[in-house]
């Protein structure tokens, strides 16, 4: 009874995790005019030389993480910063999309900064749930990170010719509902992207997935659609979220939206367990389902490629 | 199945306490409340237990009240004096909610 269950549900885990396997070997991305394609695998991507702007994402580092689907977070994050500063060349600045502690504590977000600040790099930080669960319902994230942001957060800035905007997704949820934007921020980035020309490339960046990824674990933004109605006149739209610690990449037009993986640990392909939440895979194949994302725009081109590293590729 | 013994087991324990007669247990488990609704008699005390591998917290629709996050293993509990309908969700994953009703 239960145990069948559990069985066809191994199955399916265990097809989705070959499926992602094969999408973490380092597929490279060309996104131009909207419509994506594959140029090459990652070997390839490393060795061509590189121009424009490229940054890094890194998402859901859980530090303070110590379950059995991965008993030592902190050392997979550490793998993720020393490939960072391996790379030959170093990116401009990084992203990090969110859930950077577990639980908010002050010894995570010390463990997370010192660690994820050793790649060299400056980073961007927008909070997930987990990084607001302190008793000032978030007070602790804006302390250290809340500089030159408004509200929950939220800022945007330019670079390299692109327009990023960093959102917060994760705060003043309601029963029932999914990730929110709320009025005040959606007010803010009407107004902050009203000035930009529509062939502005523009990167949002936030924690909870602004499609409908998966309702049903809450894995979408109840209001993302009046979002990306701001920005339906940009030529060229990146999303980069998290939070379900798993590759994912849809085109809508000229929005592409990408999700990260973890640094932490793995999460189901939507609805093949009974619910999300740390999936245990064997210990050997931890390093294959985690990993970072590099993402490089060169001016001219409207292309920006993305590339996705899991943490056992070399 | 599980909550469903528990909560038979703390009404049990409860038959044997002077002070809290009923005391109800709601067991957190893969991302959902089990029971999702429970009617209990005013001034039960009512504890959440998360079994999951990831925080949860309870949250009052209206935040009246909210628990801290409970990381596995670890409870909120709350005594419920008035009757009525007590509508909660997952602070942390909203998409789940509950429902307890309080009833003479």
């Amino acid at each position: 009874m239960a145990d069948d269950h559990h069985d066809e549900g191994g199955i399916s885990r265990r097809h989705a995790l070959e499926c992602m396997l094969w999408a973490g070997t380092g597929v490279l991305w060309a996104v131009t005019g909207g419509v994506p394609r594959s140029i090459g695998l990652l070997d390839s991507a490393v060795a061509a030389p590189v121009t424009g702007l490229t940054f890094l994402q890194i998402s859901d580092s859980h530090v303070g993480f110590d379950k059995p689907a991965n008993p030592h977070a902190i050392d997979t994050l550490k793998e993720a910063i020393d490939r960072i500063k391996a790379m030959p060349q170093k990116p401009s600045f990084m992203l990090h999309t969110g859930d950077i502690t577990h639980l908010s504590k002050p010894a995570e977000f010390d463990n997370a900064a010192q660690l994820i600040g050793s790649a060299g790099p400056h980073v961007h930080y927008v909070p997930g749930e987990h990084d607001i669960v302190d008793e000032g319902t978030g007070k602790a994230y804006l302390e250290r990170y809340g500089q030159n942001t408004k509200g929950g957060g939220w800022y945007s800035f330019d670079q390299g010719g692109v327009h990023f905007i960093g959102l917060v997704n994760v705060a003043n949820l309601k029963a029932g509902g999914l990730g929110s934007l709320a009025h005040d921020q959606l007010e803010w980035l009407e107004d902050d992207v009203k000035g930009l020309s529509g062939s502005t490339p523009i990167v949002v960046f936030a924690h909870i997935p602004l499609w409908s990824v998966y309702p049903n674990w809450g894995w979408g933004t109840d209001d993302a659609a009046v979002a990306l109605g701001y920005l339906k006149r940009f030529g060229s739209v990146t999303v980069l979220n998290g939070h379900i610690h798993q590759l994912m990449q849809k085109v809508e037009g000229n929005v592409t939206f990408h999700t990260a993986r973890s640094t932490a640990f793995p999460q189901p392909a939507p609805g093949t367990a009974p619910s999300p939440g740390p999936m245990l895979v064997p210990a050997e194949k931890l390093r294959s389902v985690l990993g970072i994302t590099s993402v490089r725009y060169t001016q001219g081109k409207e292309a920006l490629a993305i590339t996705d590293t899991a943490l056992a590729d070399r | 199945m599980t909550a469903w013994r528990l909560i038979a087991l703390a009404a049990f324990l409860g038959l044997g306490s002077e002070v809290h007669a009923e005391d109800m247990v709601i067991q957190i488990e893969n991302f959902t409340f089990n029971p999702a609704e429970l009617t209990i008699k005013p001034g039960t005390k009512v504890t959440w237990t998360n079994a999951d591998d990831i925080p949860h917290s309870v949250v009052e629709d209206g935040t009246k009240f909210r628990s801290k996050p409970l990381d596995t293993g670890e409870t909120f509990s709350m005594a419920f004096t008035d009757v009525g309908e007590i509508g909660y969700f997952r602070g942390l994953h909203p998409h789940m909610k509950g429902k307890i009703i309080v009833k003479p």
